[in-house]
């Protein structure tokens, strides 16, 4: 549910002061101290942990600044291995699941409209199941495959369905503003088969939706921590939790790493949708 | 959901063009192909087998799996046993403190963002609110977990800087009995995953608070208490319980964050299936964690089906 709200919110706030340019000079002054008040309380809301986080991680001494943890942590080879552990599972997450769902969703909308609200459906059942229950009916259901829970690559498909909701939406999205009909007769009769023309044809015409869809993955899964520890992984926020019950300081500053990458990717995102014309948003993460 | 509201327009659109185009027509494409064999149907629904199998064997079997355990004794006898101990005793608590939480972080989260969504969208700011509001909320609101979690102790934790700060202008929190590790410290750690949604989800329906609505009711000589009582608060109602609803199952759901924080004591419900699973507790039946996480999906899943009802209602004004 969220990711979509996120999108149309961020769409349409967007838009909306290309629509109103005028609206801004009309009443000037006249709601200024509660706009402003509400404002600025938010902001500070945002900022002073931000602050507070990046201060406690630059402190080396009492009144001494410096980089030392940061540098501490950056030569951990804890830090190497989880950090790239999460991102060797976001990349295989992104392709399993535009894998999965670029074919399915193409199908769908060009072949078998009718399933469209099945797939609504499907799509925000990860919502329903939070997390942690999904670990516990995972661990009892598949302790005949102890192979298959012994696997980081379960991981992966795990975070697959995390990620769905989003990956749907933004592919759905994708697929609704092109003429996935129109284009796939104009590949068929220039004697392009069904592969070819999804390869060739669908797939540059959505790449955008592609790319919103595979940051906000990437998002996901560097930070998710609930699945990757019960099922007793060193992932980066197993690792980041682990540093923090022993070095406060290089935890604040694994924090503010982690930070940094959420807004990387969610920069990256809002560039995309910019670019795009706003299609799709932000969405908000599963990670909590 | 709003995204299909949104939508709408622009697929009927669409629809509308291909229909009046020959070649495009859904019916052009689709009749030959359905009076053709019915061995060309099935190869159309062979397409879309992977995905339905995915989704069944990676959501639907640990689903079953758990209501199944959820109603079964670990040796094998139907009961109902397992429901009944989620109302007593640590487990009845565990589910009082998430929703106690889970409440007061949506109300604070919802009235907070509320005040705020109305400022960016309708208070005559800067231009560059808006974006940078929504990129920033977009990032606040994946900047959750482990790293939240650190991020408020260095801010409110016993030795943070902020409480550091209080207490050198004379007010020590700790001393008044406030602690991060409490309901309320956790309430306020999640807001700040439960704020940026609230407005990003809100801002829609108060941008559908059409100016004209309030230039009607000024023409007829209406307050702007009479306004809002009987023209805006009536409109945003649905919306209002819609976030409402849909923040306190977002809070519901979070394990990380309270599990960073979790040394006060307070036990969720995520949070006690955790240590039921990693068997840091002593465990009197197995399929206790079932049950729990059973309950969990019941709560959970009442709040979407909840918000999709009242997000349906609120549609009606946003168009």
């Amino acid at each position: 549910m969220a990711p979509i709200e996120t999108a149309i919110a961020t769409t349409t706030a967007g838009e909306e002061l290309v629509r109103h340019p005028q609206r801004k000079k009309a009443g000037k002054g006249h709601m200024s101290f509660w706009t402003w008040f509400w404002l600025i309380m938010a902001a500070l809301y945002f900022l002073v942990p931000l602050y507070s986080t990046a201060q406690f991680s630059l402190q080396t001494s009492l009144h001494g600044y410096g980089f030392t943890w940061y540098i501490d942590t950056f030569k951990d080879p804890m830090f190497r291995s989880s950090f790239f552990f999460s991102l060797r599972l976001a990349a295989e997450t992104v392709i399993i699941g535009l894998a999965l769902m670029v074919p399915t969703v193409y199908w769908v909308h060009l072949k078998l409209p009718q399933l469209r609200p099945v797939m609504d459906i499907i799509s925000i059942l990860p919502f329903v199941v939070p997390p942690v229950a999904l670990v516990v009916g995972l661990s009892g259901a598949f302790q005949v495959m102890p192979w298959l829970l012994a696997s980081s690559h379960l991981l992966a498909l795990l975070y697959v369905i995390l990620a769905l909701p989003f990956t749907y939406r933004s592919l759905d999205a994708g697929m609704s503003a092109i003429k996935v009909r129109t284009l796939t007769e104009a590949a068929q009769s220039c004697g392009a088969p069904a592969w070819k023309t999804l390869l060739f044809v669908i797939l540059p015409n959505i790449r955008t939706s592609m790319l919103s869809g595979a940051f906000l993955t990437l998002a996901i899964v560097m930070g998710e921590y609930t699945i990757s520890s019960l099922l007793l992984f060193q992932s980066f926020a197993v690792y980041i939790y682990y540093i923090g019950n022993t070095k406060a300081q290089q935890a604040a500053a694994l924090a503010i790493v982690s930070f940094g990458l959420t807004w990387g990717a969610m920069m990256v995102l809002f560039l995309i949708s910019r670019r795009r014309g706003g299609g799709m948003g932000q969405g908000a993460a599963v990670s909590r | 959901m709003t995204d299909e509201v949104v939508s709408e327009p622009r697929d009927d659109a669409l629809n509308a063009l291909d229909t009046d185009t020959p070649l495009v027509s859904p019916r052009s494409t689709r009749r030959p192909r359905r009076a053709g064999t019915a061995r060309r149907g099935l190869l159309a629904w062979l397409v879309v087998v992977p995905f339905f199998a995915y989704a069944a064997f990676f959501m639907a079997v640990p689903v079953v799996a758990l209501i199944i355990k959820t109603f079964q004794t670990p040796d094998g006898s139907v009961t109902l046993s397992q429901v009944r101990a989620l109302f007593h005793g640590q487990y009845r608590l565990a589910f009082v403190s998430s929703i106690e939480v889970s409440v007061t972080s949506a109300v604070i989260g919802t009235l907070f963002g509320l005040f705020v969504a109305y400022a960016a969208v309708h208070g005559r700011g800067p231009r560059w609110i808006q974006p940078v509001l929504s990129t920033f909320c977009g990032v606040a609101s994946n900047f959750a977990g482990i790293p939240l979690a650190f991020a408020f102790i260095a801010t409110l934790g016993p030795t943070g800087v902020l409480t550091l700060l209080l207490n050198h202008s004379g007010f020590h929190i700790y001393d008044h009995g406030f602690t991060l590790f409490s309901l309320l410290g956790l309430s306020l750690v999640y807001v700040y995953f439960q704020l940026p949604l609230m407005i990003l989800v809100i801002a829609p329906a108060l941008e559908g608070l059409r100016k004209e609505w309030r230039e009607a009711a000024e023409n007829l000589g209406a307050t702007q208490s009479q306004y809002w009582w009987h023209v805006g608060l009536p409109v945003l109602l649905p919306s209002l319980a819609g976030a409402l609803v849909l923040l306190f199952g977002n809070a519901f759901s979070a394990y990380a964050t309270p599990y960073a924080l979790a040394s006060g004591g307070i036990t969720l419900v995520p949070t006690l299936i955790g240590s039921l699973m990693s068997g840091n507790v002593v465990v009197p039946n197995p399929h206790l964690g079932d049950s729990l996480a059973f309950g969990m999906i019941v709560i959970v899943g009442i709040t979407v089906l909840l918000y999709s009802l009242l997000q349906r209602r609120a549609a009606k004004w946003l168009r």
